[in-house]
């Protein structure tokens, strides 16, 4: 099934013209990865897709995002909304910094009116135990979460991101600021997580989306080189920036 | 060599000019804690903190009633200056573009540099006239004089919760207001309260406009349209008095004063660093 059907997509920073015409179908329960060197476009097209893009001044967008068969651009739709469907994570662990970790769980259930202590305490568990983090912190829920190691940090926003219960994860670079440890923890649990979740994953590691990803859009200055599934994208790419972009001659 | 030997002159010269200044800016501070200190002491005993003003004439007496009045006093004061400084930082972080945010900042400017005598004639023209010289009148003065302070403090401390706080808290699909007054004042809480404190220490010791919006009053607490007594103007009044006993006072109200300010600026610190 089709999760995410964009269709002409443009974005602006003030008069930066910083996404072309991009068109691309998201499947259901598959990592697509986004690649493309700096300063390409990827972060933007990814928060496209969940409105964040919107919330910095002088940023604009025009064409379709269509979500689950409705278009997300639609006057009609309250963006609190989709972004309570499409979680994110983002490129820098940023738990909330005077709260514990349980509340950084819990808050996006909290804020959205639920009190019923038991009905958090099992959301907590189980989006803990999902980011593969509960055993290591299940006797430390009151510590703050800044305590927590840079890779346990993420997987804590990544469980936060669960809390909510969304059907999307937007993944912006979440492992460039990890060891390597730490990353192959994130990477085995985006794999883990897309049998349930549809996740699109921005990395500037090429390495990281052959092993993580289903599918792979390679993003040239704003425009959608070429899209398609991982293992024909690195095998044998149709387009020859594609071809020299994952060899290493540019980036 | 001569380039070193010059470079490690200039080097202590400007050392011991800055050790200088420090001693310099040190001597008034220090001083008048002294002087109160060594002065006030004299005046603290039981009756000092359980008597009210006594009457011409009268020996001992004590400073309750102005320990009291002044309590009542900021308390009031922080009751209006406080929420309304608290929304309007949290405006201008918010909403920081508009134009409206720019002339309601450029306003609290002016007002922070407003004397605070000016605002107790203000206070005097808008209430004391309507009902009378009150503890009502000094406590909208004292809060017009703390809303500037809560407000830029306020504001500052939001502004440096970081942007990515923030956009984590909206991905979750909080509504912005919510995100606003729930994670964004909570990342901001410390340096919010230490504003706060800092304003409450900085009316504590305001006479001028009380003198003028409620004067001076010898007794308890005696209803909202009536004055109450205050530590600060205590000190005004009694030490141009000629009854030694109330100069011992004056004394004595001038050294709790200064402990109460300390104690709530030590607060602040206390929160910024810990909390």
């Amino acid at each position: 099934m089709v999760k995410f059907d964009i269709q002409n997509l443009n974005a602006w920073f003030g008069s930066k013209h910083v996404l072309k015409n991009i068109n691309m179908k998201i499947e259901e329960n598959t990592v697509t990865a986004i690649i493309g060197p700096s300063g390409c476009g990827k972060t933007t097209l990814l928060r496209c897709l969940n409105r964040m893009h919107e919330l910095i001044p002088g940023a604009r967008v025009s064409g379709k995002v269509i979500f689950n068969g409705v278009n997300i651009y639609d006057n009609s739709v309250d963006p609190v909304m989709v972004r309570r469907k499409i979680g994110m994570v983002f490129q820098k662990p940023n738990p909330f910094p005077m709260m514990s970790i349980y509340d950084n769980v819990a808050v996006g259930l909290k804020l959205n009116g639920i009190r019923d202590k038991r009905v958090l305490d099992a959301a907590v568990k189980r989006s803990l135990e999902l980011a593969n983090l509960w055993d290591e912190v299940k006797d430390e829920l009151n510590k703050s979460g800044a305590s927590l190691s840079g890779g346990q940090q993420q997987r804590l926003c990544i469980a936060r991101a669960l809390a909510v219960e969304p059907e999307v994860l937007l993944m912006d670079e979440p492992c460039s600021a990890l060891d390597p440890i730490s990353t192959a923890k994130i990477e085995e649990l985006i794999r883990k997580l897309a049998k349930d979740y549809t996740i699109i994953i921005v990395t500037h590691n090429v390495q990281q989306a052959a092993r993580v990803s289903d599918f792979t859009a390679f993003l040239y200055l704003g425009e959608l080189i070429e899209y398609g599934p991982t293992r024909q994208i690195f095998e044998n790419p149709q387009n020859e920036l594609t071809e020299r972009y994952l060899t290493g001659k540019f980036g | 060599m001569d380039y070193h030997k010059l470079r490690f002159i200039k080097d202590r010269l400007m050392q011991s000019l800055v050790y200088l200044s420090l001693i310099l800016a040190f001597i008034p501070l220090f001083s008048i804690i002294y002087e109160v200190f060594v002065r006030g002491v004299s005046a603290i005993n039981v009756d000092f903190f359980i008597k009210p003003t006594p009457t011409v004439g009268e020996v001992g007496g004590g400073v309750a009633n102005a320990i009291q009045g002044t309590l009542i006093t900021i308390g009031l004061a922080s009751l209006i200056g406080v929420p309304v400084g608290l929304m309007s930082g949290i405006f201008l972080s918010e909403y920081s573009e508009s134009r409206l945010s720019m002339i309601i900042r450029f306003l609290h400017d002016v007002l922070g540099g407003v004397p605070s005598i000016v605002i107790g004639v203000f206070a005097y023209a808008l209430i004391t006239r309507s009902i009378g010289f009150s503890v009502t009148a000094a406590a909208f003065a004292l809060a017009v004089i703390m809303i500037p302070i809560v407000t830029r403090t306020t504001e500052e401390a939001l502004k440096l919760v970081p942007m990515s706080i923030r956009e984590a808290a909206i991905a979750l699909g909080i509504p912005r207001w919510k995100v606003t007054i729930t994670i964004a004042l909570s990342s901001a809480r410390k340096a919010i309260i230490t504003g706060i404190l800092l304003s409450i220490a900085r009316i504590a010791g305001e006479s001028a406009p009380i003198l003028v919006s409620m004067g001076f009053w010898r007794w308890w607490f005696a209803g909202l349209n009536r004055p109450v007594a205050n530590l600060a103007l205590n000190i005004f009044i009694f030490a141009m008095s000629p009854f030694k006993n109330w100069v011992t006072l004056a004394w004595g109200s001038a050294l709790i004063l200064i402990i109460m300010v300390l104690i709530i600026s030590v607060l602040a610190r206390i929160t910024l660093t810990r909390g």
